[in-house]
């Protein structure tokens, strides 16, 4: 930062503000998708029903004592259905950036690492893959292969490997340009215990943050090829799928909709401002502010 | 040589600028005063990190709001006080009057504009003339700082340019509408030594030839001495001594102007042990009620670590003064300064 | 500039022929023969084998590679497995459909996201800035479909804005336009919420760069030193981010033409999915691929004019 600009001076009140709104928002975010995850995991104990059990006779039916969201249009319990979902889009989320993490990280590491052809091959196809929308390319891989859980994962884990791969290259390049890496190899290390130990330390951070960001990315691909329509395969519950169902009767019973919407909202919300948070965080120019 | 009567293009009085640091305002400068008379050249001479920049930005009001901002003084130029101006006031007075050039010739021009059309914006932001008539001025300008087939290279990118080119560049903006005061803040230092002459010889032609003041911010002694008229020497954020050029060379009296000089590798003299000045410049956070040379000083004395000594003429000698209480100690304002 | 022009397209075409190559295979990958998956697994072997000879399934892998590539260069794309006509056709009714809302999308993400970053860069860390900063962040947390149902309900139902049908003829500009707004607005949606961001951040590191510095001491007027001096130089990490979410833009066009019932590239494709539409599909995921290169082309392109170094390479 350089010591004349044109920029507004920002008043006493707009700088705390600015510190509570960093270390707040990105600690709600955390603390959303925590309980996101608990209340996924925990689903079978939480939901007040069986999110496939019908209720014919309640149909669309708005929020009673029983079902406190409401009943879609076969009278299963939207809160069920809502709370069952989030199982579906977490662990896909969570399994296929995990993944992408795994398997971009480690291509990016090796790309760094070794440099020369290895590196341009890798990153060669990085680039090509990096041209393809997510939706598009889990359209492609869900066609190509059919629509089932894991396939969904492969598909979006496809999309996220190499922005994780840019990601881990560069400080991989870094990082073994300097000396203690010469005395290292010097000593006899093995590169794959230089690389685990010294490497993986420096491109943590950046994972992190690439992370929770790309993991918004991933339930939010998983939500919109279930309202294509190439999701999970009903009866099973997926956010994206209610919004499907609901769509048709939106008119008459728009909790089809907003509800699952909602739901979909806070994760989002919640993982952008974590992810938000952790880069604000973990940026070294911005640490001075 | 100047009339002393006739009034200083520039007058800074009591100029303090503080910088804020992990919550706290520190100040950069501290009660700076100086002058400049019409067509003075003045040199402020210091290490890095004694405030000499920030002098500059000071007086350009460029300093960033949300970082520093200037807790008092005056500073009086041509007749009107700039602290007291708005900032479309000032935005009148920079390059127009009042112009800079930085140190930095490589990222000091905006890659995206030719510049031809930079310096042609100099002059249609202080002058009515019409876009041709302006670019006729740059072209004018550019041959003036000596860019080698200035017409050919008007509408070239910065990128294009060489270094010491960039710099003549920048000089020609700066003197587009005749500025009466040029603040030059270490234009040679990033510069290849030969290109360093050029530039030199470059200003001082053009001293000569225009009625500019300037004031040249360096912490090379060695171009002090082939440009300057006056010397302000600058330790800790204020002026420690200051004289004519002569005088300074000739009589260094503070303690670290004398280890200034001592410290310059000489080629013309047989070979000797160098001599670097122990210690290091106190941060600005560091706040200190004596002298801030005194924790590197050989003649550092118990009262230097009391009160901070004012600027003391030296005795016999004119227009030289020193801010030192053992090599120009006053008993009278002694006595009132603590 | 036209060098530097001649030297892109020279290098977009073995990047196209690479990625028709990927679809090929991708395409050919599919586990289990397209032939049973198309017509059941009770039918008859004779059917199946017929079918396998007019898709051309039943020539050595190198063959059908070479006839694919050829009759794309021919602009020979196929016929529709369902409606037997040619696919391009089919393509070319929708083509202006797409094309309007991508660009009237493009248009709604810089005209409103670029001032919104510029102000909230101008306006660092005050109320403004949060706000602007929060609600790109709410930009980004909509799924396009979501988002596509919101402005449906609101706009063309509670109020009845504009139409709840997106098809209508350029015989009827009026309707055409009107009918273009809301899905236009969706669509840009997430190109404001990214543009805005981006904007702001290569604002805020162009105006500490020294360049700045000198307009300032030229005495520049502050609102010519933002929009001019700095805006400029800051278009080209702009740039980058719209040619890189050109291809959100495209995925995202398929929710948006489904939920305001709009005829369009995106919609085909997944008829085409959901129909098991073989030829169809391969024709539009090639017509994917190529849109894909040509923006990225563009976007290089786009780069020459911003920027002098690059185009004086």
């Amino acid at each position: 930062m350089s010591a004349t600009s044109t920029l507004h001076p920002p008043g006493r009140l707009a700088r705390f503000a600015r510190l509570c709104w960093r270390r707040k928002a990105a600690s709600a975010g955390a603390l959303i998708t925590l309980l996101m995850l608990l209340v996924a995991i925990f689903a079978p104990w939480i939901a007040p029903h069986d999110p496939n059990e019908q209720d014919i006779l309640s149909r669309m039916a708005g929020p009673s004592a029983d079902y406190l969201l409401g009943n879609d249009t076969y009278g299963r319990d939207i809160l069920s259905r809502i709370i069952w979902g989030a199982r579906v889009s977490l662990f896909i989320g969570v399994t296929s950036i995990g993944a992408a993490m795994l398997i971009g990280g480690m291509l990016g590491v090796l790309a760094g690492y070794f440099g020369g052809k290895l590196d341009r091959l890798i990153m060669a196809v990085m680039d090509m893959l990096l041209s393809f929308p997510s939706l598009v390319m889990g359209l492609l891989v869900v066609a190509v292969l059919g629509p089932t859980t894991l396939n969904l994962i492969i598909a979006i884990a496809f999309t996220a490997i190499a922005p994780f791969a840019r990601i881990a290259r560069a400080p991989t390049m870094a990082v073994k340009q300097r000396d203690f890496i010469e005395a290292g190899r010097a000593l006899g290390y093995s590169d794959l215990r230089i690389m685990a130990v010294h490497v993986l330390p420096n491109i943590l951070d950046e994972i992190m943050v690439l992370g929770s960001l790309w993991l918004a990315t991933a339930i939010r691909t998983e939500a919109s090829l279930s309202f294509i329509g190439l999701g999970v395969r009903p009866p099973t519950a997926t956010w994206g799928g209610m919004i499907r169902d609901g769509f048709e009767n939106m008119l008459d019973a728009p909790g089809l909709v907003i509800y699952p919407s909602i739901a979909i909202l806070i994760i989002m919300v919640a993982l952008n401002l974590l992810g938000d948070g952790l880069r604000d965080a973990t940026d070294p120019k911005l640490r001075h502010e | 040589m100047n009339n002393p009567t006739q009034r200083p293009i520039l007058s800074v009085e009591n100029l303090t600028t503080e910088f804020r640091i992990s919550g706290q305002w520190h100040p950069a400068i501290r009660d700076l005063s100086f002058q400049v008379q019409p067509n003075e050249t003045l040199a402020i001479v210091g290490e890095s990190g004694c405030g000499k920049s920030i002098t500059a930005l000071s007086i350009m009001q460029l300093i960033n709001k949300s970082q520093g901002r200037i807790a008092h003084g005056r500073i009086e130029f041509d007749g009107r006080d700039l602290t007291a101006c708005s900032e479309r006031e000032m935005e009148a007075v920079r390059g127009d009057a009042l112009a800079m050039i930085f140190q930095e010739p490589m990222t000091s021009l905006n890659p995206v504009m030719t510049i031809g059309f930079q310096i042609a914006e100099a002059v249609r932001y202080h002058r009515p003339v019409s876009k041709r008539e302006a670019n006729k001025r740059a072209l004018e300008l550019l041959e003036m700082v000596k860019i080698p087939s200035a017409a050919r290279r008007f509408d070239d990118y910065p990128h294009q340019f060489s270094g010491g080119m960039r710099q003549r560049v920048m000089i020609a903006m700066a003197l587009a509408c005749e500025p009466k005061l040029l603040l030059a803040d270490e234009p040679t230092t990033a510069l290849d030594v030969t290109i360093q002459v050029q530039i030199l010889a470059l200003l001082a032609d053009l001293k000569e030839t225009k009625q500019m003041g300037m004031v040249f911010i360096t912490h090379n002694l060695g171009v002090v001495a082939s440009i300057a008229d006056r010397v302000a020497v600058m330790y800790g954020g204020r002026i420690i001594e200051e004289a004519d050029v002569v005088s300074l060379f000739e009589h260094p009296t503070h303690p670290y102007t004398e280890a200034l000089l001592k410290s310059m590798p000489r080629v013309d003299q047989p070979r000797t042990a160098l001599h670097p000045i122990a210690g290091q410049v106190p941060p600005i956070t560091t706040d200190m009620p004596g002298c801030r040379y005194a924790d590197r000083c050989p003649l550092r004395e118990a009262r230097c670590d009391v009160s901070v000594p004012p600027l003391t003429p030296v005795a016999g000698a004119t227009g030289h003064r020193v801010r030192c209480w053992v090599r120009a100690p006053s008993p009278m304002l002694e006595a009132v300064a603590s | 500039m036209l060098i530097y022009a001649l030297k892109r397209l020279l290098v977009a075409i073995p990047t196209l022929l690479g990625v028709l190559t990927i679809v090929f295979f991708l395409v050919r990958v599919a586990p289990g023969d397209p032939a049973i998956v198309i017509l059941g697994e009770s039918a008859s072997q004779q059917a199946i084998e017929q079918l396998r000879q007019q898709l051309g399934l039943d020539q050595p892998l190198l063959n059908q590679y070479f006839d694919f590539m050829t009759s794309i260069l021919r602009g020979d794309f196929g016929r529709s497995m369902i409606s037997n006509q040619p696919v391009l056709q089919e393509v070319w009714r929708v083509l202006p459909y797409t094309i309007e809302l991508t660009l009237a999308a493009i248009l709604v993400g810089i005209v409103l996201g670029l001032p919104l970053g510029v102000i909230a860069a101008r306006y660092r860390n005050t109320w403004i800035d949060f706000s602007i900063r929060f609600f790109s962040l709410l930009g980004l947390s909509f799924p396009a479909f979501i988002s596509a149902i919101l402005l449906l309900l609101a706009f063309s139902i509670e109020l009845p804005w504009f139409p709840v049908i997106g098809e209508a003829s350029y015989a009827d500009p009026l309707k055409r336009a009107s009918a273009l707004v809301l899905p236009a607005l969706n669509l840009g949606l997430i190109m404001v919420a990214y543009i805005t961001r981006v904007t702001r951040s290569s604002m805020l590191t162009v105006i500490s760069e020294d360049y700045i510095r000198t307009a300032r001491a030229k005495g520049v007027p502050a609102r010519v030193v933002v929009w001019r001096h700095t805006l400029r130089n800051a278009l080209i990490p702009i740039v980058t981010v719209i040619g890189l979410y050109l291809g959100v833009l495209i995925g995202n066009s398929v929710l948006t033409e489904m939920v305001f019932n709009r005829p369009g590239l995106g919609k085909l494709i997944v008829i085409a999915l959901n129909s098991r539409d073989y030829t169809t599909l391969q024709a539009m995921l090639v017509i994917y691929a190529m849109v894909i290169v040509l923006a990225n082309l563009l976007t290089d392109l786009l780069y020459g004019v911003i920027d002098p170094k690059v185009r004086n390479q």
